[in-house]
């Protein structure tokens, strides 16, 4: 134990009676993948919207043992996956960590790390709208008679229509995914350069909507297929540079505003990743431009 | 830049120490006590317990110190303080006919059995800001009734009941236990003890809205006060152990009763129907607006068509939540910047064709009429 557990309060906030309760629900949705499971989502000491079903559904499978590691954007500084680490480190007392590969619990907003994920860790996800027909259709009673009957239809209608009016499929993130052959699912806000890595995963992938009620799951290996068309195929975002950092491929990249004339440069967004590139390092063509600590920009 | 640095931890510990030195404002000004508060600032306290749904004046009152007078967020301390609450069961109905009251008019008749009792209200005043207050005056000493007996105030529903010209309120149901939306998740559609309870937490300035939008036009239901009591009733608990209810103290309420739109077929004779309200504390805004949208949502009950907002469970019964709503809203400053590089890219790559068709067809034309000349 690396931090004392706050006075007051059960291991990790939340009791255990919730937490049973919570399980169940993550033990239903491991059970039929990419189905939403209602469930009694808690009232949480942080704002609805900043994470609460990600934090109950840590709350719920976090062990003393586990190491977690909490990203936001991809990254470990952003303030509220600061925030959120500094609760469990509170609440849990469990060790903390911003290495991927360290990890055994990982939540996550918005970025799935891009180190390949084992057997041995858990991913979860905070999920803002778990509904991916919700912009189609706002009522909830329409929506799950849909997912009953699977009809999924308007929703490649709307894709359809993407096509004819921009020319490709304008959905940038929280792209479509039919899991399992059988859910539409939401993919949360990610993204869809992550879409792939979620397919056939060696984590348990959870994902945990506070405000909406809702718990969704992927277990390992689950077959999960972005929404396309034959003439159409899903693709990822692509980047013309590699990060100006670690000088990394094939990754997802933040652009950084560096002046008022146009000035950019593009770095991971996933700063486990660049930094330990470049502690092995590699360089990338900016590198000598910022403090070699990656510190204060 | 507020996340792409490090040292956000650093960054965050230090705003919250700006927070608190900011609460305390000029040190030359004495610190306000949550005492103060739930005193003089009692409507502010009796608005955070009912929406916090947790009736403790104390820690509502602290709750409005630590949020610098935010309600919703001094609501929301009370809320992620109730949620760590154990539960030991439900109390007995409590008995709102039985009220101590503070409080009491009705619309609909000029003076019934309890009569008119008109209580602590604004109502009446004339809204001049009141210059002597700043200096701080001591007001005069109430006027009392006198022999200071108990009223006896029949609800005004009850009267009508007996003539059987309102719908006659559902039982308890003993196979049916009372529905708690905080310990099971709300599915639609949901029963009518469900949507009071969502409506008694839900936002005062959201159900103002929706009350006042269906006396417009959106889903009128001809509603008459037929009254509003405002005083304390007793809460009874049975422990199981002992088998019999004892008695845990008083809560204040504020209860409206609206008699609304009758309604009637060829087979049943006409009734006036119901809209209920119920709040803690001395809040008749929300009691009546609670009543108005209460009758609203029961629409389909009475085989009415859903045309207006207030009507729809759906929408009333998810947005009515402004722990919920200001969270969702506010969430929006959080970083968002991995979603809007996707659309950046996107909407460059769009734009970038879009050049390119509208340069050939320019070429296109430049060589036709090259061509005709």
């Amino acid at each position: 134990m690396n931090a004392p557990m706050t006075a007051g309060y059960n291991f990790a906030y939340l009791d255990e009676q919730t937490k049973r309760m919570i399980r169940r629900a993550i033990l239903k949705a491991i059970a039929i993948p990419g189905y939403q499971v209602p469930f009694a989502s808690r009232e949480m000491p942080m704002p609805y919207g900043w994470g609460t079903g990600g934090v109950q559904v840590t709350a719920a499978v976090i062990g003393e043992h586990d190491v977690l590691k909490v990203i936001d954007q991809g990254s470990d500084d952003t303030t509220n996956a600061v925030s959120i680490r500094k609760f469990f480190a509170r609440t849990a007392g469990v060790a903390t960590t911003t290495s991927t590969a360290d990890a055994t619990v990982i939540q996550t907003r918005h970025r799935i790390p891009e180190a390949p994920l084992t057997e041995d860790q858990i991913l979860v996800y905070q999920v803002p709208i778990p509904e991916p027909l919700r912009f189609l259709e706002p009522r909830e009673t329409e929506t799950r008679t849909m997912h009953a009957l699977e009809e999924y239809g308007l929703m490649h209608v709307k894709l359809y229509e993407d096509i004819a009016r921009h020319g490709h499929i304008a959905t940038t993130y929280a792209y479509p995914v039919k899991v399992n052959g059988r859910y539409l699912m939401d993919a949360s806000p990610t993204p869809k350069f992550d879409n792939p890595k979620m397919h056939l995963s060696p984590a348990l992938q959870l994902f945990g909507a506070g405000r909406e009620k809702r718990i969704y799951a992927l277990p390992p290996y689950t077959q999960v297929v972005s929404l396309d068309f034959e003439d159409h195929p899903f693709e990822v975002n692509r980047f013309d540079k590699p990060c100006a950092l670690c000088a990394a491929h094939g990754v997802y990249l933040d652009e950084v505003v560096l002046d008022d004339r146009g000035g950019r440069m593009f770095v991971c967004s996933d700063t486990d990743f660049c930094e330990t590139r470049r502690a092995e390092g590699h360089r990338g063509e900016m590198l000598a431009d910022t403090p070699a600590d990656g510190g204060a920009a | 830049m507020y996340v792409a640095v490090k040292g956000g931890e650093r960054a965050i510990d230090n705003a919250h120490r700006l927070l608190d030195h900011a609460r305390r404002g000029d040190p030359a000004v004495p610190e306000i006590t949550p005492a103060q508060i739930d005193e003089q600032l009692a409507l502010a306290v009796d608005r955070v317990m009912a929406e916090g749904s947790l009736y403790d004046r104390d820690l509502a009152a602290l709750a409005i110190k630590q949020s610098r007078g935010d309600l919703i967020e001094a609501i929301f301390l009370v809320r992620a303080f109730r949620t760590t609450l154990p539960r030991f069961g439900a109390s007995e109905p409590v008995d709102s006919g039985a009220m101590r009251i503070e409080r009491r008019v009705s619309a609909t008749y000029k003076d019934l059995p309890g009569g008119q009792v008109l209580g602590p209200t604004f109502d009446y005043t004339h809204r001049l800001v009141d210059f002597a207050l700043a200096a701080g005056v001591s007001p005069p000493e109430p006027a009392t009734a006198g022999q200071g007996e108990a009223i006896d105030a029949p609800h005004v529903t009850g009267l009508l009941d007996d003539e059987g010209l309102i719908e006659v309120n559902p039982g308890a149901q003993a196979d049916h236990p009372v529905g708690d939306l905080t310990r099971e998740p709300l599915e639609f559609p949901a029963g009518r003890d469900l949507r009071l309870q969502n409506l008694a937490r839900g936002d005062e300035g959201f159900l103002l809205a929706l009350g006042y939008s269906t006396q417009r036009g959106f889903g009128r239901t001809h509603p008459f006060v037929g009254e509003i009591r405002f005083g304390e009733v007793e809460v009874a608990f049975t422990p199981e152990e002992l088998g019999f209810p004892v008695s845990l103290g008083r809560v204040a309420l504020t209860e409206c009763e609206m008699v609304t739109q009758f309604a009637g077929t060829a087979e049943v004779a006409p009734q006036f129907t119901r809209g209920y309200g119920l709040v803690f504390g001395q809040s008749e805004r929300k009691a009546m607006s609670m009543a108005l949208v209460d009758r609203a949502l029961r629409t389909r009950e009475f085989g009415e068509d859903v045309v207006a907002p207030a009507q729809d469970e759906e929408f009333v019964l998810s947005h009515s939540d402004n722990v919920q709503a200001t969270g969702f809203v506010e969430h929006l400053k959080l970083p968002h910047y991995v979603d809007f590089q996707a659309e950046l890219g996107l909407v460059r790559q769009l734009r970038r064709e879009h050049a390119e068709r509208a340069a050939a067809k320019a070429s296109d034309a430049a060589a036709h009429r090259e061509a005709a000349e």
